[in-house]
């Protein structure tokens, strides 16, 4: 909208091959160059942007804070917080799996190869794991695949066995089945189209895992009913768990206090903003979705 | 090269951007050297701890973002014992917010913040969500006299005192403010503002008011710094839609003496270090050794000129 003003504002960002003149920051604003922006299926795009190596830093369960372009003329004000999908060093990109709901991610969809892409990150607390865990379930539905992939990953270079249960509305719009996979993780699939995916069902999973001693800890993402269940079933049989959440968000670095979500932390309610005390926190301490 | 040091009162300023109350938090320094900005703000600080408003908290709108966070902390106590030490590791003097709803004990409040790694107390009479009707200080003089003059009596440090754009009448409660012995006006906090959703019928913020955060901004509460910079004796800061250099030139050729930047830095995290690189390239490449000589150089005083002449020849 006010093309001048949009470069003289964003000229302290590190682009790809820039010398960073701050190597104190943890935190960067980067101007990266899309690689590629395709579509995955129907209602997913999986987005890859080549960045400057410091970036690259990003751990599993951590967002970027991205500058979508506008989708329809008027403008995006605020960035778009986002879960990195994957961390690619040898090529030196981080990519984006995403789904084209709101302005946000219309805009970005709307990136092509070569075109520049501002992003700012890596952003929050990502998943942990506890050297304790040998064997980790993690539950994703829709877009929470995104955002658990990196753990599979993280849990393969860490020796961790994974058993990750994909849940979707049917096998059609089904995401990273191939890719966690691939990375070693035993895939159960469950679907609406076939009731598979119902409470009760995904319940005699956990309680299967659980007795195969394959469930040490649980990590979930994108649905309240996994949430809801891992919380009680976790509860019960004492299997410690992380979730990883979502909210409005502005600044990103903890200040606006705009990200907001309540927890229960030892018999009180407290709130905990997504973009610095999380996005991933303790799945008991999560007061819905 | 270029002196891009401003005074305000006592205080000087290494250059004349800092981030607005609010927008800002020592946890920036993730990203941006905070030794380079004019000033560290906390976010403003009530006695009590607060939970804030419930979510939703910001909503896009066509003009800016409205948002409501309704002043969450945790307290005087923490705020003395955990944040304040947190900004004590910088350079940039600390300006620390601070609001009640109650003028004995905003004084109290105001005295509790006299400790030494506190650089100046900002007044934040102007919150407009800091409760449901949207009330607050700044909207009245006289409310604005008695709570600045008795915050006046309860500190020593440098008393800002940052007022509304929602008020009727600015200039009458600046020159309360200044009366009742603020050393500095902060011009201005957000303006009250709803979004009503369309598709559920429903207020888009938790909190149903929330502040207009905007470039849409600069130019009236521009105007409101002239305006007042026109009637007050004290240095003003200016604080409304700041994006880049020729912004902050802007305000302070309207007489502010530095600028607050919230947007702006929500926008672009490194948005207020630009801002500062810019700001002196801007100066450096005019011949302007000193920025401050830029405080209320506005060529006004020859607008009996033919105004279409005028912009016929580029003046």
């Amino acid at each position: 909208m006010w093309p001048e003003p949009c470069q003289k504002y964003s000229n302290s960002a590190l682009r790809i091959d820039d010398q960073d003149t701050y190597p104190q920051r943890l935190v960067g604003e980067f101007v990266g160059l899309v690689v590629s922006n395709d579509w995955a299926n129907a209602e997913y795009k999986h987005m890859v942007v080549r960045v400057h190596p410091k970036a690259l830093e990003a751990y599993a369960g951590q967002m970027f804070h991205l500058l979508c372009p506008s989708p329809d003329g008027a403008e995006v004000w605020m960035r778009r917080p986002m879960s990195v999908y994957r961390v690619d060093r040898d090529a030196g990109c981080v990519e984006f799996l995403y789904k084209t709901e709101g302005r946000g991610t219309r805009g970005m969809a709307m990136l092509k190869a070569g075109d520049e892409f501002n992003i700012a990150g890596p952003l929050g607390k990502g998943f942990s794991l506890k050297p304790e865990w040998k064997n980790i379930v993690v539950l994703g539905r829709g877009v929470g695949l995104a955002t658990l992939a990196p753990l599979a990953q993280l849990a393969r270079n860490s020796g961790v066995r994974v058993t990750a249960i994909l849940s979707a509305r049917s096998p059609e719009v089904l995401m990273s089945k191939d890719y966690f996979e691939s990375l070693g993780a035993s895939v159960v699939t469950v679907f609406d189209s076939d009731g598979s995916s119902a409470v009760e069902n995904v319940e005699t999973i956990l309680e299967g895992l659980i007795a195969d001693s394959a469930a040490d800890a649980f990590f979930t993402c994108g649905s309240a009913r996994l949430l809801k269940l891992t919380q009680r079933l976790g509860k019960a049989r004492g299997v410690p768990g992380q979730v990883a959440m979502e909210q409005i968000m502005v600044c990103g670095f903890g200040a606006c206090y705009v990200c907001v979500r309540t927890f229960e932390v030892g018999g009180v309610k407290v709130l905990k903003r997504v973009c610095r005390d999380g996005p991933v926190f303790n799945m008991q301490e999560a007061v819905g979705w | 090269m270029v002196d891009l040091s401003v005074r305000i009162g006592d205080l000087t300023l290494q250059n004349p951007v800092t981030p607005a109350s609010g927008a800002f938090s020592w946890e920036y320094n993730d990203v941006i050297d905070l030794n380079r900005l004019g000033g560290l703000v906390a976010k403003t600080i009530c006695r009590e701890p607060r939970l804030g408003n419930p979510t939703p908290r910001m909503a896009e709108t066509e003009a800016g973002i409205i948002q409501s966070i309704g002043l969450p902390g945790k307290g005087i106590q923490y705020f003395l014992d955990h944040i304040v030490p947190e900004y004590a590791k910088f350079k940039p003097p600390l300006i620390v917010s601070a609001s009640s709803e109650d003028i004995d004990e905003f004084a109290l409040l105001a005295s509790e913040l006299d400790v030494p790694d506190v650089d100046v107390l900002e007044a934040n009479i102007s919150c407009p969500t800091r409760n449901t009707t949207g009330g607050n200080f700044a909207m009245h003089e006289e409310h604005t006299r008695k709570v600045v003059a008795a915050l006046r009596a309860a500190t020593k440090k440098p008393l800002w005192v940052k007022l509304s754009p929602n008020a009727g009448d600015i200039v009458s409660v600046a020159l309360a403010a200044e009366e009742g012995g603020a050393d500095c006006l902060v011009i201005a906090n957000t303006f009250l503002s709803l979004k009503i959703r369309t598709d559920n019928f429903r207020p888009a913020l938790g909190n149903k008011f929330g502040g207009l955060v905007s470039p849409a901004l600069k130019p009236i509460v521009l105007r409101m710094v002239y305006q007042v910079a026109k009637q007050v004796k004290i240095p003003i800061i200016g604080i409304g839609g700041v994006t880049k250099a020729e912004d902050v030139v802007e305000y302070m050729l309207a007489g502010a003496s530095a600028v607050g930047i919230g947007y702006a830095g929500f926008r672009n995290p490194t948005a207020l270090v630009s801002i500062i690189d810019d700001l002196e390239r801007w100066c450096d490449e005019r011949g302007i050794e000193k920025v401050s000589d830029l405080i209320g150089a506005v060529r006004d005083d020859d607008m009996e000129m033919d105004t279409l002449a005028a912009a016929s020849i580029g003046v």
